[in-house]
């Protein structure tokens, strides 16, 4: 298992990202990066600047400066679909779901199947039995256990919520999925499932960058951390050498990184 | 089916859900004037047909607004439209070919939809407000251009097809509120672009987040209000042979009541096409029973008005969620 994860190949790194709000500087020159099939847990305490280098990672917003790298290129992320576009996926904080829409709508939005008749293609008719075919396969690969396909989202559990974020994410081939604190509402039983979840896809070959304040979480399913502190990337430690007390020492500034 | 008792869904759930609560007032409706004006024509062909010929507007404008709904915006000028668009194609539709009147009706109508969207994203305020504005313009616009006078209408083409004419029993009209229920149900249930209709509705910054363009849909969505409401106009010119500025001006309550009370959420992301047409011949059959009954227009105002709360009782609580 651990093995699989020394791929040489950087799937994503970010050079000097700086990002100020009004007179708010909330990145002050973030640079790390993430191999493929790694976990990369990003710490930091509220107000860090973890959701800030999300947003402009997925093109929520873009950086004010620095560079965004993928498979060794730089690459102009402007809008969500850009990110999307560069393979890039994010599972946000706030569950970015449809409420009132099925598992399977909610797993191909804006990236539906359209019929296969041109005339009913034109007007974009969508193909509701595909959709349904290939969501069953894409939530079977990440083991979850969801009731029914028909069902609107709004009538599960966060963590079967979750799972569809999740599933939603690694369905398109992506091959770097960032999540936003994704058990941060969730039970222990279904926290323990996204965690799961989690090191599946890293174990496919896909880059994980997973915000989360929960040290025992991040100590279990990432390979490395990323701390920021004020704006700044304060360490970048291999969870296999730190202890969890220096690990949150770092996080609140009681230690400073070796 | 083990697994599904996961879920908060039963089949009691199911049958008393809103979607379906429609259908079963217009039936209770119906059996109810069926009994108390049995010694009437309420329950004959040609009554219904009536009912039909009546509502069609309402029906059209419906669909249009399930639309604006469905993206969370409302439109509230979609009666000032309908007397706009109807004043624009009845002043042109003597004097050029009456399709070049009809395209004229069509993009005022759809060019007040541009601009209340247009204005809503811009402002970023709610599109009430913006609409509550339009209306007062448009309305007061549409008393300026006429004096306040009725506009003729004698083309028979025209007034043949835009509600007048009848293929045997069979009114024009029902062929309009087939279009609209077919054309609306297909693109807000079946295609891409209604599922980002209603995406967009229920979440918006999720919609964002996954590349859909917000700002673009939500136009398109008042755009098409605009444009029902200036279909509407156009059936109300042909069918009573002539416009006025005070067309439609009492249809706003009606049309949000038969939307309503069809199971669309007034706060996007949920709607339903069929709900607002079986929506709007609940209010056709509420009127004609009421004015068969020997009752005045003030009591219909009354009904529409108890309709339009109890679809929101019955909506508010699954809007919650
Ligand atoms: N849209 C915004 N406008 C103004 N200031 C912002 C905005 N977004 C973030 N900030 C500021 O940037 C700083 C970093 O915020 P950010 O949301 O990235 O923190 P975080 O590390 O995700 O915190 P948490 O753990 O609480 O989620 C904060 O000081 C915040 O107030
Ligand atoms: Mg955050």
């Amino acid at each position: 298992m651990t093995a699989e994860y020394h791929v040489p190949d950087t799937a994503l790194e970010v050079r000097e990202i700086h990002k100020s709000f009004g007179g708010v500087q909330a990145l002050k020159g973030v640079s790390f990066s993430i191999l493929k099939g790694e976990v990369v847990g990003l710490l930091g305490d509220n107000g860090a600047g973890k959701s800030t280098l999300v947003r402009c990672i997925s093109g929520v917003h873009p950086q004010d400066s620095g560079e965004i790298i993928i498979n060794g290129q730089e690459v102009d992320i402007k809008s969500p679909q850009d990110a999307r576009d560069q393979g890039i996926e994010t599972v946000f904080q706030d569950l970015a779901v449809i409420p009132n829409f099925d598992v399977s709508k909610n797993l191909f939005l804006n990236r539906e199947i359209l019929s296969s008749n041109p005339v009913l293609k034109f007007f974009g008719w969508l193909d509701h039995k595909e959709m349904n075919r290939q969501s069953e396969i894409a939530l079977k690969r990440l083991n979850s256990r969801i009731p029914s396909f028909s069902e609107e989202i709004k009538n599960l559990s966060g963590g079967q919520r979750q799972a569809v974020s999740i599933a939603r994410a690694v369905n398109w081939g992506a091959d770097i999925v960032i999540m936003d604190e994704p058990t941060a509402a969730l039970g222990v039983e279904q926290a323990a499932q996204v965690n799961n979840l989690i090191k599946l896809i890293s174990s496919q070959g896909i880059a994980v960058l997973l915000i989360s304040h929960n040290i025992q979480h991040v100590m279990e399913v990432c390979h490395r951390a990323v701390v920021l502190r004020h704006g700044r990337a304060a360490a970048n430690v291999r969870i296999d050498d730190i202890t969890p007390d220096d690990l949150v020492g770092l996080i609140t500034g009681a230690k400073r990184a070796a | 089916m083990t697994l599904l008792s996961e879920t908060r869904s039963t089949v009691f759930h199911r049958i008393l859900n809103r979607e379906y609560f429609v259908y079963y007032a217009l039936i209770l409706v119906i059996v109810f004037f069926a009994i108390v004006l049995a010694d009437t024509a309420f329950l004959s062909t040609p009554n219904f047909m009536n009912i039909i010929r009546q509502t069609t507007p309402i029906t059209v404008m419906a669909v249009g607004m399930t639309f604006a709904l469905a993206v969370g915006h409302i439109d509230l000028s979609v009666g000032s439209v309908v007397a706009l668009s109807a004043l624009v194609c009845s002043l042109l539709v003597d004097v050029v070919p009456w399709p070049f009147a009809v395209f004229a009706g069509l993009c005022a109508g759809m060019l007040v939809g541009l601009i209340n969207g247009v204005l809503t994203e811009w402002l970023k305020v709610s599109s009430l407000l913006i609409t509550l504005g339009s209306m007062g313009v448009i309305s007061g616009v549409a008393r300026v251009i006429t004096n306040l006078e009725s506009i003729p209408v004698t083309n028979d083409t025209f007034t043949f097809v835009f509600g007048s004419g009848s293929l045997g029993p069979i009114s024009v009209m029902f062929i309009w509120t087939l279009l609209a229920l077919v054309l609306g149900w297909v693109f807000l249930s079946k295609t891409r672009f209604g599922s980002h209709l209603l995406a967009v509705g229920g979440n918006p910054t999720a919609s964002r987040a996954l590349g859909i363009n917000v700002v673009k849909v939500k136009i398109t969505a008042m755009v098409i209000a605009g444009g029902a409401a200036a279909m509407a106009g156009m059936l109300y010119a042909g069918r009573l042979h002539g416009a006025r500025y005070s067309l439609g001006e009492a249809d706003l309550l009606t049309v949000i009541a038969a939307v309503a009370i069809g199971g669309t959420s007034l706060f996007g992301g949920r709607a339903s096409v069929a709900g607002a047409v079986v929506g709007s011949w609940l209010m056709g059959v509420i009127n004609n029973g009421l004015i068969l009954w020997g009752f005045s227009t003030n009591e219909q105002i009354i009904a529409r008005g108890l309709i339009l709360i109890v679809a929101v009782a019955i909506g508010v609580k699954e809007d919650r969620k």
